[in-house]
C-alpha cells in the first residue's frame, strides 16, 4: 500500500473525526456512529500492519468498545487521533502480553494420546446446550444476552429489568458473546 | 458479533458524555486522601507540641513548601498520564523542581558549617522512623488516589501508579511535617524524598495490575 496521504489531508481527516466524536459525547447518536464506523477503517489499517489477519477483527472490537468506554477521558484540546491510537496501542499490547503468556502455558503436543483426549474433550463442550453454557457466565454478562440476544429487548429495557447501566449492557453482550464463543470452542 | 453490530450497539441511544466527571471524582479523591492522611496523623502521631510558635517562623513554611510543591507537580502528571495520548511535558519539571531545589539548598547549608557537624544535619534525631511513618501515612491516600486514577484511562499504567503513589506520598508528608520535629533542610532533603520515593516504588509495582482496563 502506497501512504501518499498529504499532511493537509490527514488533518482535514482529524478536523472531521473530531468535530463527529465531540458531537456524539453531546448525545449525537448519528455522529457518534459516523465516527466509529470510520474510525473502525483507520483502526482496520493500523492493526493490519501489525496483526495476522485472523485476529484483526477480534482486536479492532476490543479497541473501540475501549474507545467507547473511555470517552469521558477526552479533552476537546488534543487531538482524537492522538488519543486513539494511544487507547489503541495500550489494547494491542495488552494483546501480546496475553497471547505470550497462553502460548507459554500451552505445551506442545507430545505424544497422540493427548491428542485424542483434546478432541474428545472438544466435543464434550459442543453437546452442551446454550442455557448450561449461559449458566457459566458471570451474571452481568449473562443477564445481558438472555435480554437482549435472546428475549430481543431493547438495551434501555434490559438496563432498567437488571439495574445494570446502559453502557455495562453493551460491555456485557460483548465480552459474553466472546467468553461463549471461547467456550464453544473450547479454548482460551 | 460483526464489528457493524458492535458499532449499532455502541451507538445506540448513547447518552451526552459528562467529561466533567473525572476531574470532580480527582477532587473527591485529594480532599478524602489529605483529610484521612491528617486524621492518621491526630490519632497515631499527635501534632508538635510546639507549633504554636514554630508557624510563626518562615522555616516552617519552606518545610510545608516541599510536600506542597510536590503534591501540586505530582497532581498534574498523575492527571495527563491518566488520559490516553495525553504529552506529560513540562509536567515533568513540576516534579523534578521541587527536589533539585531541596537538595541545593540541602547543599548550601551542609557546605556553610564545618565537617563534624554535617551528620546531625542530614541524620537529626528521627531518621530511623521518618520514611516509615511517611510510607504507613500514605496508605490511606494511596487507596484514594489509585481510585480516581481508576475512573480515566491509563495507558502507561506503570508510569501512572508511580506518579499516583508519589501524589499519595506527597499527601502524607504534608500531613506528617506537622507532626515532625526535624528543622534541617538537609534532613528533608534526604528521609522527606525517600519517604515519598517507597509509595511511588510500589505505586509503580502495582500499577500495570491496578490500573488495568
Amino acid at each position: 500500500m502506497q501512504r501518499t496521504t498529504s499532511h493537509e489531508a490527514l488533518k482535514a481527516r482529524e478536523t472531521h473525526l473530531q468535530q463527529l466524536f465531540l458531537q456524539g459525547l453531546d448525545g449525537d447518536e448519528a455522529a457518534y456512529r459516523q465516527f466509529l464506523t470510520l474510525l473502525s477503517a483507520h483502526l482496520r489499517s493500523f492493526l493490519r500492519r501489525r496483526l495476522q489477519s485472523p485476529e484483526i477483527e477480534d482486536l479492532l472490537q476490543e479497541a473501540l468498545l475501549a474507545v467507547h468506554n473511555a470517552r469521558h477521558t477526552y479533552r476537546s484540546e488534543q487531538p482524537v487521533t492522538a488519543w486513539v491510537q494511544a487507547i489503541a496501542r495500550y489494547k494491542l499490547m495488552d494483546h501480546f502480553r496475553a497471547h505470550a503468556r497462553h502460548d507459554a502455558l500451552n505445551d506442545p503436543l507430545s505424544d497422540q494420546a493427548e491428542l485424542l483426549a483434546d478432541e474428545d474433550h472438544q466435543a464434550q463442550q459442543a453437546q452442551r446446550d446454550l442455557a448450561r453454557l449461559l449458566e457459566q457466565l458471570p451474571d452481568k454478562q449473562r443477564l445481558p444476552i438472555f435480554h437482549v440476544k435472546l428475549q430481543g429487548l431493547s438495551v434501555e429495557e434490559t438496563a432498567r429489568r437488571t439495574g445494570l447501566s446502559a453502557s455495562a449492557v453493551k460491555v456485557g453482550v460483548h465480552r459474553g458473546l466472546k467468553a461463549l464463543a471461547a467456550l464453544i470452542g473450547g479454548h482460551r | 458479533m460483526k464489528t457493524d453490530e458492535l458499532i449499532n450497539m455502541l451507538a445506540n441511544h448513547a447518552p451526552p458524555v459528562d467529561r466533567q466527571i473525572v476531574t470532580r471524582r480527582f477532587g473527591t479523591a485529594l480532599v478524602i486522601g489529605l483529610a484521612l492522611a491528617l486524621l492518621v496523623l491526630l490519632t497515631v502521631f499527635g501534632i508538635r507540641p510546639d507549633i504554636g510558635q514554630v508557624a510563626a517562623t518562615p522555616l516552617f513554611w519552606a518545610k510545608l513548601a516541599l510536600p506542597a510543591s510536590l503534591l501540586a507537580g505530582a497532581l498534574l502528571v498523575t492527571t495527563r498520564l491518566a488520559r490516553p495520548g495525553a504529552p506529560v511535558g513540562n509536567g515533568w519539571v513540576t516534579v523534578a523542581a521541587p527536589v533539585v531545589a531541596v537538595w541545593l539548598a540541602a547543599l548550601g547549608l551542609l557546605l556553610s558549617v564545618s565537617a563534624n557537624n554535617r551528620w546531625a544535619l542530614i541524620f537529626g534525631e528521627t531518621w530511623r522512623v521518618c520514611p516509615v511513618n511517611i510510607a504507613l501515612l500514605s496508605i490511606p491516600a494511596f487507596v484514594c488516589v489509585f481510585w480516581a486514577i481508576r475512573g480515566f484511562a491509563p495507558t502507561r499504567p506503570r508510569l501512572a501508579g508511580a506518579a499516583g503513589g508519589l501524589l499519595a506520598g506527597s499527601i502524607a508528608t504534608l500531613a506528617y511535617s506537622l507532626h515532625c520535629p526535624e528543622m534541617s533542610v538537609a534532613f528533608w532533603a534526604v528521609w522527606y524524598v525517600l519517604g515519598m520515593l517507597i509509595p511511588t516504588a510500589v505505586g509503580a509495582l502495582l500499577g500495570p495490575r491496578l490500573l488495568r482496563w
